[in-house]
C-alpha cells in the first residue's frame, strides 16, 4: 500500500488545489441553443493552394473551414469546383436517395424487421461528394455511416437490405450486425464495428498500391469521437512516415453516441489541426457543403495521386439523428441543436443552389423524393421477400462454421456436428 | 505465386544451420517465389532485425518489400490487414512477444475475423513473427509467453517451431497459408537446443538432428505434429524450447517417454494426442507460459474427454508460475528438470 490515504496531499503555499476538467457539453435536454460562439467564416474566402504544396501551407485551412456555397446559395471562391449542373443533380439525387433509405431501414428496425440501423441524416454530402471526388476503383475504409458512398457507387439496395435484414440472400451470410456492408467488386472494405481500426488499414492498402507502383489511392474514414483511439495515431504516424497515398477522413458530426467532441479533445482545438504536427496536409470543411466537401476530396485524391502524400480533412458536420435505433439523443442534448445547426442541411443546401442557377425546381424535388420513397420501398419488399431477421429464411445452417478458417479443422467440424444435433432438438421442422 | 517444383529432401544439399539462418532462409525463399511477400516490424530494414532475422533481406529484394516500421504494434498489424486487403502477403515481425499487445485489436478484431465478417471478400493471409519465451535474462517484457492469447481466438493458427528444420518448413507453409498464423519463435532456442540445465555449458545446433536443413524449398503442414521420440511409458506434449527439455529430463530419469512436439496450437493434431496417450495411459503436459488458462489446460481438458479410460493417471501439467516472469529469479520460474521431474514421478508411481 502507498504511505497515507488518498488525497492527503501537502498544501504547497498559497497554491489552488489541482482541478480536473471534465467536458461539458454546452446544452442539454431542454436547454435553449445558441451557436454564436461557433466561428462560421463565410463562404469563398480561404485560397487554395496547388495540391503538391507543402504541408506546412495548409496550416490555415485546418484551423478555418472552407466553405463553397454562400449565403445566397451561390458557389463562390477558389475552392469552388465548377461541377456541371448534370452532375449536382446526380450529387443532390444519390444524397436524397440516401436519406430516403434511411428513413425506411430506420422504421423497419422499429417494425422488428431487424435488429438495428444506423442514419448518417445530416452527414450526407460528406460520403456522396467523397464518392464522386475518387475514382471508382479507389478503396474506400469506411465507418458505418458511409452507406453514401455504397449508394453512390451503384451498390444495389435490394442487397443492402439483405444485409440489413441478415436474410437468406445477404451476401455476408447473416454474419453482421445490419450496416457493417463489405463490398469488393465496389472498393469498399467490410465495416468493423471495432472503431477506428479500418484507419491505419486504409493506410496499408495504400502502402501497397504504392509498393506495386499502381496508380489506385485510398480513403479512411473515422469519426472525431473514435479518432481517440490509437488507431488514429498509428494511421497518421504510418501515413506521414511512409507518404502514402491516402485520405483520411475525420467526421466532426459532434456526438459519439452522449459523448461531445470536447470527449475527443474539440474544446482545444479543431481536429483538423492535428495533420500539422504529423507534417500531413490538413483541410477543415464545412461538411454540409457538398461543394466543398467535393473540392477538398478532389484536392487531396489529387495530391494523393500525385504521390505528394496524405491529407486529414475534418468534416464539420452534425449527426441530426442518434448514433443508432439503439438510443435515444433526447435524453441526452438539446432538441434545438438540430434546427439552429448553423451549417444547414446539406441537401437543401444543394437544393437551393440547383434553383438559385435555375436548374432546378421545388416541383423537381418533390417528384424526385415520390421517386426515391418507391425505389426504396421496391427495393426492401424484394429484400423481403428472402426474409428479415428472426423469421427464417437464414442461411444455411452449416455457414455458421464455415470462413472462420480457409478450410475446417476438426475442432469445429465437432462443434458444427453439435450445432446440427441441437437444431434437430430446437427446431425439428429446420431442414438445412 | 511462382510455380516450381519443391526440391526432394532426399536430394536437397543439407547444411547445418541455427533457427534464426533457417528462418531467414525461408524469409529469403519466399520473398524469392512470391512478389507479394513484403515484411515490415521495427529495425528489421536495414539492420536485419534484433535477432538478426531478416539480416540481409532488405539489401536483396530492396527497401519497397523489407522496411523498418514506427514503433506501433497496432499500425504494423493494421497496415499488414490494410495490404493483405490489395492483395499482399504481410509477414510483419513484432521485435518481441511481450509487445504484441498494441497489435491484439487488429490481430483479434480484424485479421482473424476478416474473412468471416466479409464472407470471404477479403481475407488476412498475414504470418506475425514473433520471438517469445524466456531463459535469456529477458525479464518481464522480454521473456513471455502469450500463446494461449491466441489459440482463445477464433480464425488465428498458432504455430511454435522447436528446431530449425521445422522453423524453415512450417514458417514456409504459414506465408503460403491464407489463414492469419501467429508464428512464435522460441528464442532461448535461436542458437541451440536447450536441455532446461541453465547451469551446463550451452550448445549449438552444429550436430543436432533439428539443426540439419536442407537447402531449398519444403514445407512442413501446419496441424501437423511430430513425434520426437517414440515411447510406451508417457506421452508428453509439449513445444518451443520445452521440447528439449522434457527430452533430457526424461532421458536422465531414463523414462520410455513417448514425446509429441506439437508445432502447431491451432489447428491442434488431435490424432496424434489421442493416437499417443490411448498407447501410453500417462499424459505430461508442459509449455513456458503462465498456468492459469494456459494452453496445457486447453490439452489436459482435450485428453481428459478423449481418452478417458485409457488413462491410468491423472493429466499433469507443467508450466511456470502465474507471476510476472522475474529477472533475477529466472531459472527459479522456468519449469525446469525439478519440476518436470516431480511430475513424471507423480505420473509414473503407480
Amino acid at each position: 500500500m502507498a504511505e497515507g490515504p488518498v488525497g492527503s496531499g501537502t498544501s504547497r503555499g498559497n497554491l489552488p488545489p489541482l482541478d480536473l476538467h471534465v467536458p461539458e457539453p454546452r446544452y442539454r435536454p431542454g436547454d435553449i441553443v445558441d451557436y454564436s460562439h461557433l466561428p462560421i467564416p463565410p463562404a469563398g474566402q480561404l485560397g487554395r493552394p496547388d495540391e503538391t504544396c507543402d504541408a506546412s501551407e495548409t496550416w490555415p485551412l485546418t484551423t478555418e473551414m472552407i466553405r463553397v456555397l454562400d449565403e445566397q446559395d451561390r458557389a463562390v471562391g477558389p475552392w469552388d469546383p465548377h461541377l456541371d449542373a448534370e452532375t449536382l443533380r446526380r450529387m443532390l439525387r444519390t444524397m436524397a436517395l440516401t436519406r430516403a433509405f434511411d428513413d425506411r431501414m430506420y422504421r423497419g428496425q422499429r417494425q422488428g424487421k431487424t435488429s438495428f440501423y444506423m442514419k448518417c441524416t445530416g452527414e450526407e454530402a460528406i460520403s456522396i461528394a467523397s464518392a464522386h471526388a475518387l475514382s471508382r476503383d479507389d478503396m474506400v475504409f469506411p465507418t458505418y455511416r458511409q452507406q453514401g458512398i455504397l449508394i453512390a457507387r451503384g451498390y444495389p439496395l435490394v442487397e443492402m437490405v439483405n444485409q440489413i435484414f441478415s436474410n437468406r440472400a445477404d451476401k455476408l451470410k447473416g454474419r453482421q450486425l445490419p450496416v457493417m456492408y463489405s463490398a469488393r467488386d465496389y472498393g469498399f472494405f467490410s465495416i468493423s464495428g471495432n472503431l477506428a481500426t479500418q484507419l491505419p488499414q486504409a493506410v496499408g492498402w495504400a502502402m501497397a498500391s504504392a509498393i506495386k507502383g499502381d496508380t489506385r489511392i485510398a480513403t479512411g474514414f473515422v469519426g472525431e469521437g473514435s479518432s481517440a483511439e490509437g488507431d488514429f495515431h498509428a494511421a497518421m504516424t504510418f501515413a506521414a512516415v511512409y507518404n502514402a497515398p491516402v485520405v483520411l477522413n475525420l467526421v466532426n458530426n459532434q456526438w459519439a453516441i452522449s459523448s461531445f467532441s470536447g470527449f475527443a479533445g474539440a474544446e482545444r482545438t479543431t481536429f483538423a489541426a492535428r495533420a500539422a504536427g504529423y507534417g500531413i496536409a490538413g483541410l477543415r470543411v464545412d461538411g454540409n457543403d457538398i461543394l466543398a466537401v467535393y473540392a477538398a476530396a478532389r484536392w487531396a485524391a489529387d495530391r494523393a495521386r500525385a504521390n505528394a502524400g496524405p491529407t486529414l480533412i475534418e468534416h464539420f458536420t452534425y449527426r441530426a439523428e442518434g448514433h443508432s435505433t439503439s438510443d435515444d439523443p433526447g435524453a441526452y442534448r438539446s432538441a434545438q441543436e438540430r434546427e439552429e445547426w448553423p451549417l444547414g442541411d446539406p441537401i437543401m443546401r444543394l437544393k437551393r443552389h440547383l434553383v438559385a442557377l435555375g436548374e432546378w425546381s421545388e416541383e423537381q424535388q418533390e417528384a424526385m423524393d415520390r421517386e426515391l420513397v418507391e425505389e426504396v420501398k421496391v427495393a426492401t419488399k424484394e429484400a423481403e421477400k428472402n426474409g428479415v431477421l428472426g423469421h427464417g429464411l437464414h442461411h444455411p445452417f452449416h455457414t455458421m462454421f464455415e470462413d472462420v478458417f480457409e478450410e475446417l479443422p476438426w475442432h469445429l467440424e465437432e462443434q458444427a456436428a453439435q450445432a446440427i444435433r441441437e437444431r434437430e432438438i430446437k427446431w425439428p421442422e429446420w431442414k438445412d | 505465386m511462382i510455380e516450381e517444383n519443391p526440391v526432394s529432401l532426399h536430394d536437397a544439399p543439407i547444411r547445418s544451420l541455427n533457427m534464426i539462418e533457417a528462418i531467414n532462409d525461408a524469409l529469403d525463399i519466399m520473398m524469392a517465389r512470391d512478389p507479394d511477400v513484403v515484411i515490415l516490424g521495427e529495425d528489421v530494414g536495414y539492420f536485419g532485425g534484433v535477432f538478426r532475422a531478416t539480416a540481409g533481406l532488405q539489401k536483396k529484394f530492396g527497401r519497397n518489400r523489407v522496411f523498418d516500421s514506427p514503433i506501433n504494434e497496432c499500425g504494423i498489424i493494421g497496415a499488414a490487414v490494410g495490404m493483405a486487403a490489395y492483395g499482399l502477403r504481410p509477414v510483419p515481425e513484432i521485435q518481441f512477444a511481450d509487445y504484441i499487445y498494441p497489435g491484439l485489436d487488429q490481430l483479434i478484431s480484424e485479421a482473424a475475423r476478416m474473412r468471416y465478417r466479409s464472407a470471404g471478400e477479403f481475407t488476412s493471409p498475414i504470418t506475425v513473427r514473433s520471438p517469445f519465451g524466456g531463459g535469456i535474462f529477458g525479464g518481464q517484457t522480454h521473456s513471455q509467453s502469450p500463446e494461449a492469447l491466441f489459440t482463445h481466438v477464433a480464425g488465428l493458427k498458432t504455430v511454435i517451431p522447436a528446431t530449425p528444420h521445422d522453423a524453415k518448413g512450417l514458417l514456409i507453409a504459414a506465408i503460403e497459408d491464407d489463414d492469419p498464423v501467429i508464428f512464435f519463435e522460441p528464442k532461448r532456442i535461436y542458437n541451440g537446443p536447450f536441455d532446461g540445465f541453465y547451469d551446463r555449458p550451452s550448445k549449438t545446433w552444429r550436430g543436432h538432428a533439428g539443426g540439419q536443413v536442407p537447402e531449398g524449398y519444403y514445407s512442413i503442414p501446419l496441424g501437423k505434429a511430430r513425434t520426437v521420440r517414440e515411447g510406451s511409458a508417457l506421452t508428453v506434449l509439449v513445444y518451443g524450447t520445452m521440447v528439449h527439455v522434457a527430452e533430457a529430463v526424461l532421458a536422465e530419469k531414463g523414462v520410455d517417454a513417448e514425446i509429441i512436439d506439437l508445432r502447431t496450437l491451432v489447428p491442434l493434431d488431435i490424432e496424434a494426442v489421442e493416437k499417443s496417450v490411448e498407447k501410453t495411459g500417462r499424459c505430461l503436459v508442459i509449455h513456458e507460459a503462465t498456468r492459469t488458462s494456459g494452453f496445457g489446460a486447453e490439452l489436459s481438458a482435450l485428453v481428459q474427454e478423449r481418452c478417458f479410460y485409457h488413462l491410468e493417471a491423472p493429466v499433469e501439467r507443467v508450466t511456470g508460475f502465474d507471476t510476472p516472469y522475474p529477472h533475477s529469479l529466472e531459472w527459479a520460474y522456468f519449469p525446469g528438470p525439478v519440476r518436470i521431474g516431480e511430475a513424471v514421478d507423480r505420473l509414473m508411481k503407480d
